[in-house]
């Protein structure tokens, strides 16, 4: 790791085993490297399958008065076009997150039936030997449109007299979800100080560098359907999948190969799956569909998008007492996916974060409008918390004349409070806020900034610092706790640790690496409890024939959860192994140990013990003596001649079955399932410095400094690579990344050209450095990581930037803060200025 | 992109006769034509691949830059000539696009395509750079015709570009955070003969265009601070997600403030600047 | 429908195309090294980069057609079967440059092209000729500690 960037002080020495705790070099890049990865895209490439093209809606909203696909069908090259009626039987794309008190639940359809509700919506699919045959019988289907009036946001969508989505929602209000404790109408009425603003998080889109991409065979000889897909969820969408199509689990195998990258997007289970799956079930050849990048801005969730109201209620030496908000959130056209729990459940029950706020009361709307559905993107519902949540506490520094790292501090949950129960009914379970906090103020040089700060001022430069500290929940669980939310999801997650006849081992899991490593760290979890080198363990993950249970990735769960399986699998096999080797050893499992891979006597065996090993040594010289007299060969030696057994001697041995302890069946093959207690959070600060330019509204941004705290750190390399992955996506949403739509619902952004893809000129080397506070709640000790960084990254640049532009008497710049936005507020404060009699800005 | 015969042009003459029949389009480094091709915004029936027959020579006489067409912009870039006698010109060429880009688009090819952000034309606008085609020489302002449109016939080919190297100049530019290409662009320059001429990209819908009102500014006196109080109009000025027409006509003035100061300092080319980045950064190389 | 002719990774490969054919399509789905990615529509992202007569260029920007004659590296070709990795692709791996994967093959051509123009540059040019390259997952920050060492170990061979 580099040693610049880095603080010695910030990395505890935190090897438990071998390898688990050290920067293990990755196993999978080499494949990688040399060109060798396989992601959907390339199995295409190599097949004959048929590809598949989407008519997707024009209109935001409209009424579909006819499809004739006549034309269409008599295309060269086209096998088959689907349209709603061709597909009536197919069940609707499932929504398995429902907001709880959802008054109804507004499914899509794989393709639309009466009403196309946002841009991009399939309508109708072809199928064809060539893409450009494809592209050329799209463009002959008519579709006739009555089209309709449209709502493209939150605030007018719930206005009366706005246009309809859903016919079952009045004012396109999906849920209202309330979380509250203590009494915040008290706090207000009796706060020293109330802080009150509008702010909007705006929309985004994922974007991994992949797009979607669905590979679907059936072969109509058996019955079966092999499915290959870009899924963080292989098992959820397998289910998903089977029940759409009412196909049989048994006959379908979903395979998720190499995914680049997935960020939540990847979560939702798609339209574009069943159509390929159903056209292999009906042409009897593969389907393939990809995702252009200008389609994947229609088709694929976006992420965020809430307008919040909040009021901060304090005291005048910086204790907050009360905290409420009323956020807005946009679902967009359907429930579909997590897109409705996101919102009220991780942004509703998250908002006061790390600091113990005793009075705290949420609503969050979700509203339908003419829009691609939102659902889950890196953070899902905690960036939006943590947004709101930091700029008030930023907004408090501002009225209180205080240091925003002092008002953070005064309110922090200590951690002799933890396990700490929030008013919204979440529980802190293990943390040090403020160590933390100081150790992302020593790396950032905090004092120096602000001194530094100064003096840039009287130059007439404006240096901005801004800070945000968050805590996120992280391994969702457990499944009981899921469901009591709406969300139809596990909680658990498998493992499976085979040991294989030469000692090497594989782990099947049922997590989903779309980047983030897991043939690395969940091997270096198995190897360590199995004396192995983590290149002598093989992860399988991604395919439902060889791992027949699983949950998937998200919600940063797979170390402490995915991981946490796999060493409880890994150690129930080690105790299999252990018997064994007792048993050759003719000792008792407790007196071994067992230490790089062999499993030795313990010292001071007992008289008793001791001399009845001894007889038994004799007795093997007898045995071997007489077979050799009689048979003519040799015995191979006895164990206990040797005086210990390595995790290979037993491999080997358990699959030949000769010598096993009686009633012990063959094999090293062990499968655990860990369902945790609870979710364990992480946290962070972060600390962002900017240089506003202000005749153009250029931000620099110099530095970002993050201290992370994942609890247990299993490798810090791959560590190091979320935060900077994490930290680039947050800075995105503040200064540049937004998914626009104008009024009607029509989508300004068609790709890349519009939408803004931070490069890496936009953005500094990262300090990091890491506190390392374990849970309990997992054998590992481990919280999530992939998460954080985004969540943090967002209000601290923001922060930053407004802490830079305060002496202009700039209060708010709306994100995202590109050049034009921060001009325009620094202008709209000048213009304010200027006026006499002033008023708010 | 709909389907084309394709013909590699072994002569100049070849490349015109095939590129005046209906439906041919010129191929040389493919960055804005494959791009266009790619969204269905032209649909040519035949390609005819020039580069081979393209001049891309870059020499110096008679007081002007002459430029090749089928000159990529690494290599203006790297020019020693063009370093040397117009760095403000070879650090706009190390700034179009990316390096990868850089290695096969054209100069023939970004004039041909005028593209309203485009980075020559302004520098030609400025510079008072001529056109040579196959068939006559043009100045700049009558081979720009309208927004991607030129004086070319059909058939007709350029060929290279002569810049009249100036006494200074600069190109500076804000770059679009999607895009990143130009928001504003503004190239000066101060010619041999101590006029100042300031020509502007991507602030006006219609494309590049010399700002009189500014050039007479500084007529008076070549100092960044001559154009405080010139205002860009916002009538025509191009709107965007990024930028309106208030923003991108602030953003003109302020850039073209900062043109002029860049070609009076101790080390004159480029400056582009880009959010997120260092704030004061990138000169020429 | 046209002839196409050219070297790939030292091996000469003939076919029949149509003439719209990108060259990113003729490796991927012709020449089945599928190592070059697509992951935009826009010519920005660069998952595309390969080399042609010993230039990064942008696959999906460029007709399998203009490389008639031309000699063409892809990612598969810069550590063939067998032989060790070129020092960037270890550059890559040792400075954990890589995460999902999407990105690295043109982000390691592009690297070889920047360590080849420029030598051991310093990091704040390299994020700059870094420009059409978008990676999702890393952040750069890793990718650009990678191209210092990589251009180094670049330089170290060539003494």
């Amino acid at each position: 790791m580099d040693s610049q960037t880095q603080n010695p002080d910030l990395h505890p020495p935190a090897a438990q085993g071998p390898s688990v705790g050290r920067p293990v070099r990755r196993l999978e890049d080499e494949r990688l490297l040399r060109g060798g990865s396989r992601y959907v895209s390339d199995l295409i490439a190599a097949s004959d399958a048929l590809r598949v093209k989407m008519l997707r809606s024009p209109h935001a909203h409209a009424r579909i008065v006819a499809v004739d696909a006549t034309a269409a069908r008599a295309m060269p090259g086209v096998v088959a076009v689907l349209t709603a009626d061709d597909v009536a039987g197919v069940g609707d794309l499932p929504c398995d997150w429902q907001a709880p008190g959802m008054i109804a639940v507004p499914l899509q359809p794989v393709l639309v039936r009466d009403r196309a509700r946002y841009v991009g919506e399939p309508i109708a699919a072809v199928a064809a030997e060539s893409v450009h045959a494809a592209e050329d019988a799209l463009a002959a289907i008519a579709v006739t449109y009555e089209v309709l009036l449209a709502v493209a946001e939150q605030e007018v969508a719930i206005e009366p007299g706005a246009a309809q989505l859903h016919d079952a929602l009045p004012n396109n209000i999906g849920y209202r979800f309330r979380r509250a404790g203590g009494d915040v109408e008290r706090a207000l009425a009796e706060a020293e100080v109330v802080v009150r603003r509008r702010l909007t998080n705006n929309r985004g889109a994922p974007a991994p560098l992949e797009g979607r991409v669905v590979l679907s065979e059936f072969d109509p000889a058996s019955g079966r359907l092999v499915h290959y897909t870009a899924s963080q969820l292989p098992h959820v969408h397998a289910r998903a999948l089977g029940a759409c199509l009412g196909l049989p689990l048994h006959k379908l195998r979903l395979v998720a190969p190499d995914i680049g990258g997935g960020f939540g997007a990847k979560l939702c289970f798609y339209a574009e799956d069943v159509i390929c799956a159903f056209l292999s079930m009906r042409t009897g050849r593969p389907c393939a569909w990809s995702e252009g990048r200008g389609e994947s801005f229609l088709a694929t969730t976006h992420g965020r998008d809430h307008i919040q109201y909040a009021e901060i209620a304090a005291r005048r030496d910086g204790r907050i007492t009360g905290f409420r908000s009323r956020l807005l959130a946009d679902l967009g056209a359907y429930a579909i996916g997590m897109g409705p729990g996101v919102p009220a459940i991780n942004t509703g029950f998250a908002v006061s974060g790390p600091y113990n706020i005793p009075n705290v009361a949420t609503e969050v709307v979700g509203i339908f409008t003419n829009r691609t559905p939102t659902g889950p993107y890196r953070g899902a519902g905690h960036p939006e918390a943590t947004f709101l949540l930091e700029r008030m506490v930023d907004e408090l520094a501002r009225e209180l004349a205080m240091d925003p790292a002092e008002v953070r501090r005064v309110n922090f949950v200590s951690p002799s409070a933890m396990p700490h129960r929030m008013p919204t009914g979440w529980t802190l379970d293990s943390g040090d806020y403020a160590t933390n906090l100081d150790a992302a103020l020593k790396l950032a040089s905090y004092r120096e900034l602000r001194e530094r700060q100064a003096t840039l001022r009287a130059e007439g430069r404006f240096l901005g610092i801004g800070l945000a500290t968050f805590s996120e929940s992280s391994g969702v669980g457990p499944s009981i706790g899921m469901g009591s939310v709406g969300f139809r999801r596990a909680g658990h997650e498998s493992a499976r640790v085979v040991v294989h006849a030469d000692g090497s081992a594989t782990v099947f899991s049922g997590t989903m690496s779309t980047g983030q490593g897991h043939a690395t760290s969940l091997a270096q979890i198995a190897a360590d409890v199995l004396g192995l080198a983590p290149d002598e363990v093989e992860v399988v993950q991604g395919d439902t024939e060889a791992v027949p249970f699983g949950t998937g990735t998200f919600n940063s769960r797979s170390m402490a959860i995915g991981g946490t399986a796999v060493y409880e699998a890994a150690r129930k096999l080690l105790d299999k192994a252990r018997k064994i080797a007792a048993h050759k050893l003719q000792r008792r499992p407790a007196d071994l140990t067992f230490e790089d891979g062999v499993f030795r006597p313990s010292d001071g065996l007992g008289v008793m013990a001791a001399a009845a090993h001894a007889g038994k040594k004799v007795e093997d010289k007898v045995v071997h003596a007489v077979f050799r007299r009689r048979m003519g060969m040799d015995l191979p030696p006895s164990d206990r001649e040797a005086g210990t057994v390595t995790l290979t001697d037993v491999a080997r041995d358990v699959h030949l079955g000769h010598d096993l302890p009686r009633g012990m069946a063959p094999g090293l093959d062990e499968t655990a399932f860990f369902d945790p207690e609870d979710m364990p959070f992480a946290y962070g600060t972060h600390v962002a410095v900017v240089e506003v330019d202000p005749e153009t509204g250029q931000v620099a941004l110099l530095r970002h400094v993050v201290v992370d705290d994942c609890g247990r750190i299993i490798n810090p390399l791959l560590v190091e690579g979320q935060v900077h992955g994490g930290a680039a996506q947050g800075v995105g949403q503040a200064l540049m990344e937004a998914m626009v739509h104008g009024e009607g619902g029509e989508p300004m952004v068609g790709g890349f050209g519009e939408y803004a893809m931070p490069r890496a000129a936009d953005l500094p080397s990262f300090e990091t450095g890491h506190t390392e506070v374990p849970t309990k709640l997992n054998p590992l000790g481990a919280k999530g990581v992939g998460e954080g960084a985004t969540i943090g990254a967002t209000p601290a640049v923001v922060n930053a930037v407004l802490d830079a532009l305060a002496p202009l008497g700039v209060t708010e710049v709306s994100m995202p803060m590109t050049p034009m936005h921060v001009w325009r507020a620094i202008e709209r404060a000048r213009d304010a200025r200027g006026t006499k009699g002033g008023g708010d800005a | 992109m709909r389907d084309f015969d394709y013909h590699w042009a072994s002569s100049l003459d070849e490349a015109r006769r095939l590129g005046a029949e209906e439906g041919a389009a010129f191929l040389a480094g493919g960055q804005t034509l494959l791009r266009d091709l790619k969204h269905h915004r032209r649909t040519p029936t035949s390609l005819v691949k020039i580069s081979g027959v393209l001049p891309r020579e870059i020499d110096l006489r008679d007081g002007g830059i002459t430029i090749g067409a089928g000159a990529t912009h690494a290599e203006i870039a790297v020019s020693e000539v063009v370093r040397e006698r117009l760095p403000a010109l070879a650090g706009l060429a190390g700034h179009i696009g990316d390096p990868a880009v850089r290695h096969r688009a054209t100069l023939g090819g970004a004039v041909v395509a005028h593209e309203v952000a485009g980075d020559y034309p302004p520098a030609c606008l400025a510079l008072g750079a001529t056109v040579h085609t196959t068939d006559r020489d043009l100045a700049a302002a009558e081979f720009f015709a309208g927004p991607g449109r030129t004086a070319l016939e059909p058939g007709e080919i350029v060929t290279a570009v002569t810049f009249p190297v100036p006494a200074k100049a600069a190109y500076v530019k804000f770059l679009n955070p999607a895009a990143r290409y130009a928001m504003a662009g503004v190239f000066v320059a101060l010619a041999a003969d101590g006029r100042p001429r300031l020509a502007v990209a991507a602030a006006r819908a219609d494309g590049a265009f010399r700002w009189r009102e500014a050039e007479a500014a500084l007529a008076a006196t070549f100092v960044g601070d001559a154009l405080r109080e010139v205002r860009m109009p916002l009538d025509g000025l191009a709107e965007d997600l990024f930028a309106d027409a208030a923003y991108r006509g602030r953003l003109a003035e302020v850039l073209a403030r900062r043109a002029v100061s860049l070609a009076n300092g101790a080390a004159p080319g480029v400056a582009v600047f880009s959010h997120g980045s260092p704030l004061r950064v990138g000169v020429a190389r | 429908m046209p002839d196409v002719s050219m070297t790939v990774n030292g091996r000469a490969v003939r076919g029949t195309v149509e003439g719209r054919t990108l060259l990113v399509e003729y490796l991927r789905e012709h020449l089945h090294l599928t190592g070059t990615h697509v992951g935009c529509d826009t010519t920005q992202c660069g998952a595309c980069v390969v080399h042609v007569d010993g230039l990064a260029v942008k696959s999906c920007t460029m007709l399998a057609l203009e490389c008639k004659g031309s000699a063409v590296t892809t990612i598969e070709g810069l550590a063939p079967h067998g032989a060790p990795l070129h020092p960037m692709q270890v550059a890559f791996g040792e400075h954990h440059a890589l995460q999902c994967g999407y990105c690295t093959s043109g982000m390691v051509m592009m690297a070889v092209d920047i360590a080849r123009r420029l030598g051991e540059a310093d990091e704040a040019t390299i994020r700059d000729e870094l420009k059409g390259n978008i990676c999702r997952c890393t952040g750069y920050h890793n990718i650009v500690k990678a191209i210092v060492a990589g251009a180094t170990a670049m330089a170290a061979e060539r003494e």
